[in-house]
């Protein structure tokens, strides 16, 4: 009974998604108040119906209902209770109810924080987004149904994929679908605004919020996942260029472009029609994300869903929204203004360099990605692209980005002047070739890589230094904290953001450089030694985990004669899939990881083991969680704040864009 | 001396910390294995380099590498013999031929449209804008317009 309500709750919201989509745009063109009125009522009632749903299919998981097909198949009864409900989006169609899930919830904060909002955008924005709705919920309800039943039912589930039966899995995708999702309101602002023809600096400020929150959860989400496979996969790897996880990289760094766009659309009103273009570019990736990870057309660790149907949906779907928009986009950009003038040294000119840069990295993702797909469809031949490729395309192209970045900020808008932007940088370059040049040697291992990562991570963080000094002695008030005060958050927002770039190319360069392994064959008792720690095996004992059984192994560990830490990596065997998972034990530190992962079972209780040392790795996750937290800071601004709380007040358009243009 | 390392390890049993020993036989040979598995793809594995993987195919075909350094070959030698028998499939790095140039010279080729298109734009666009002169009365009136709002705020 509950399944059926679920199913029925879906098609009820198909219809309500319909008329969301269809009666307030049209509202808004022909200037109808009460079909454009819709929009706000349809969005919530789209949100309790796809609410109802989704809690429809978790009960199910609570509840062991294995007369539903996607239950049998994705749990089993000595699943527990936090994994069957992680289990909603552990392969395609619950995944695709929480994509739909997402996209009302985020539908749902739109209609509550746009009462700053013409009525006529508002409803346009809502529309869009009721569109895009349409389309997934039609493919769940024709080929991908969460809620079909299996009869008979089964007696038991053939259980979750046991790699996936871990926190991670409770965390990380609905971050990352956040993160994905959540481009489509910016995505929905830039067509609101294209259908409108109001492309304006207003719309900018108003869609920039929205856009950095979900850069900010989409940052959050793939550091997740990131993390997790270092610790889950057990080789000690944290990123493999693998396809799923391009799909999510791709995304990020046409949003990362977005974000820097919208900040020149909303200050000096240029870029607009590029704006939009990334808005549309960085929805579309996500659905071509969604894509690749669900139809199957990849063959890698996450894409499980194998049917051509979906495959074809999903490409005539993102055929119609990416083939529309651009289409959309011909028709109206050429009649949006041009904005103020600038010069190419400025700081919108290097902006825009960089958006050149992060597109062409972006596009290389791309290629590199879909690029075996293509030869293998033409019959050209299988090729692998992994990450010696994407290593020596992607390198070269983030270095000029990142080096641009610690010159942008400091430069003016307009027109900057090269010999003065030099002597302003000149101490911040001196420190960085400096310690570029003697950190590696300090550190007794110079090659040309570590010198380049700490050239870059130093340049950063002293361009940021740079520019907070000259930012303070520009700002009123008498005490030091006083002025730190009085530096709005948006501009400390980007310093966090481009500082955490920095800690993360620590955290990249030295552990490349500087990781150390051993493969070592281990009897109870020896020890084998690793970056100045000693591991002592004490052998390993049988565990019994809810459902697997797990050999788990003792290591002590002691620097300096001294026990700092035991570990217990774990060999577990999940019975119901009859799978053997390695379990890595890690001492997570500032400075380093401890890493242990258990390998065979040898003869006489002795194991294969490996052991890690990997200096300064969690400084990678460490940079995106700072990275994050500076969106954060800078959508904490007062300037939203006060937009979103209070209407604006009547000023007259010219002077609003008079002060507009001196903010 | 056989006999004498195993008494030892009986009688002192557990408690007897001896260093471990590495798993390969050849540390070196190891070391010039994993340079080259790194760049290996296991071929039934969805998405793993031939180094990261537990597979048994895996297993069995770092035994056969293991086997042609011994033998003494190149890195290079290694390499063609193992394209010779799966195809370019097993190498993460592809080689560059016809079929590939479009991957290798496309990110290249990206970046110089996209800053020919931004240079070409920029040139177009600064013809094309006119500068609107701010007048003393209009520059007067966003001062205090500014003054009165950070009053209000």
């Amino acid at each position: 009974m509950i399944p059926e309500i679920g199913h029925f709750a879906l098609i009820l919201a198909l219809c309500v998604a319909l008329v969301q989509g269809i009666l307030p745009i049209y509202g808004a063109a022909v200037g109808n108040a009460a079909l454009m009125s819709l929009a706000k009522p349809a969005a919530r009632l789209q949100f309790l119906l796809i609410l109802t749903a989704f809690g429809c299919l978790a009960y199910a998981f609570a509840d062991k209902d294995f007369s539903v097909l996607y239950v049998a198949s994705t749990s089993n009864s000595q699943l527990p209770l936090h994994y069957r409900l992680a289990a909603i989006w552990g392969a395609h169609e619950g995944s695709l109810l929480l994509w739909t899930f997402i996209l009302t919830l985020w539908m749902f904060a739109v209609t509550l924080f746009s009462a700053h909002l013409p009525e006529a955008t508002r409803s346009r924005i809502l529309g869009v987004m009721g569109l895009v709705s349409v389309g997934f919920l039609l493919f769940m309800l024709t080929v991908s149904n969460p809620f079909e039943r299996l009869i008979p039912a089964a007696p038991d589930g053939r259980d979750l994929n046991p790699l996936l039966q871990d926190p991670g899995m409770v965390i990380h995708p609905p971050m990352l679908y956040m993160g994905y999702v959540g481009f489509s309101v910016a995505f929905a602002f830039a067509i609101a605004a294209l259908l409108g023809g109001n492309l304006d600096a207003a719309w900018a400020r108003w869609s920039r919020p929205w856009t950095t929150v979900a850069w900010c959860f989409l940052t959050v989400g793939i550091a997740m996942g990131s993390g997790w496979a270092y610790y889950e996969l057990g080789w000690g790897g944290g990123w493999f260029w693998d396809p799923v996880e391009n799909a999510s990289f791709m995304p990020w760094l046409a949003g990362t472009a977005l974000v820097h766009s919208l900040a020149v659309t909303d200050k000096r009103g240029g870029f607009k029609v590029w704006t939009v273009l990334l808005a549309i570019m960085a929805f579309s990736l996500s659905l071509l994300g969604t894509f690749l990870v669900r139809s199957g057309v990849l063959t890698s660790v996450h894409a499980f869903a194998t049917d051509p149907k979906r495959g074809l949906f999903i490409l005539a779907f993102l055929a119609i929204v990416i083939g529309g928009s651009l289409a959309l986009y011909a028709w109206r950009a050429p009649k949006v203004g041009l904005g103020g003038s600038f010069a190419m040294l400025s700081r919108e000119g290097m902006l825009l360099a960089n958006n050149v840069l992060l597109v062409a990295a972006m596009g290389s993702v791309l290629l590199g990605t879909l690029y075996p797909l293509f030869l293998d469809a033409l019959d050209l031949g299988k090729i692998s692209v992994g990450p010696p490729y994407f290593d020596s395309v992607f390198v070269p192209l983030m270095v000029p980005a990142l080096f641009l970045m610690g010159i942008g900020p400091l430069a003016q808008w307009k027109k900057a002047n090269l010999p003065d932007l030099a002597k302003r940088l000149k101490w911040a370059f001196g420190v960085s070739v400096v310690s570029a040049l003697t950190l590696p040697i300090v550190l007794g291992n110079w090659t040309p890589l570590l010198s380049l990562g700490l050239l870059l991570a130093v340049w950063i963080v002293t361009t940021a230094v740079v520019s907070l000094r000259e930012r303070l002695t520009h700002v009123t008030g008498n005490s030091l904290m006083e002025r730190l005060a009085s530096v709005p958050r948006s501009y400390w927002g980007m310093l966090v953001a481009h500082c955490g770039i920095a800690v993360f190319i620590v955290g990249v360069t030295m552990v490349k450089g500087f990781e150390s392994e051993k493969d070592v064959r281990m009897n109870v008792g020896e020890t084998a030694s690793i970056g100045d720690y000693t591991f002592r095996f004490d052998g390993t004992q049988d565990v019994m985990g809810p459902n697997y059984t797990a050999a788990r192994g003792t290591f002590r560990v002691s620097y300096d004669g001294s026990e700092t830490t035991v570990l217990y990596p774990e060999k577990r065997r999940y019975p119901v899939q009859n799978q053997i998972m390695t379990e890595a034990a890690i001492d997570p530190g500032l400075l380093r990881d401890l890493y242990v992962s258990l390998g065979e079972p040898l003869d006489d209780g002795a194991w294969s083991v490996r052991l890690y040392h990997k200096p300064f790795i969690d400084w990678i996750w460490g940079g995106c969680f700072i990275m994050a937290l500076g969106g954060a800071l800078a959508i904490s601004d007062r300037r939203y704040r006060i937009a979103w709380h209070k209407q604006e007040p009547a000023v007259p358009a010219p002077t609003r864009a008079a002060r507009r243009k001196v903010a | 001396m056989k006999w004498i390392i195993l008494i030892v390890l009986c009688v002192s049993g557990p408690a007897w910390a001896g260093e471990a020993r590495p798993l390969a036989d050849d540390p070196a040979a190891e070391a010039r294995l994993k340079h080259l598995a790194v760049e290996l793809r296991c071929l039934v594995c969805q998405n793993q380099t031939l180094a990261d993987s537990n597979a048994p195919l895996a297993e069995d075909l770092r035994r056969e590498v293991r086997e042609m350094i011994a033998k003494n070959m190149s890195d290079k030698e290694i390499i063609e013999f193992l394209v010779s028998r799966y195809g370019d499939f097993v190498l993460y790095r592809p080689p560059l031929k016809a079929t590939t140039t479009l991957l290798w010279v496309g990110p290249f080729v990206l970046l110089t449209i996209g800053a020919t298109a931004l240079v070409i734009t920029l040139r177009r666009r600064a013809h094309k804008v006119v500068e609107v002169a701010v007048s003393e009365e209009e520059h007067r009136k966003v001062e205090q317009l500014m003054a009165e709002g950070g009053k209000r705020s």
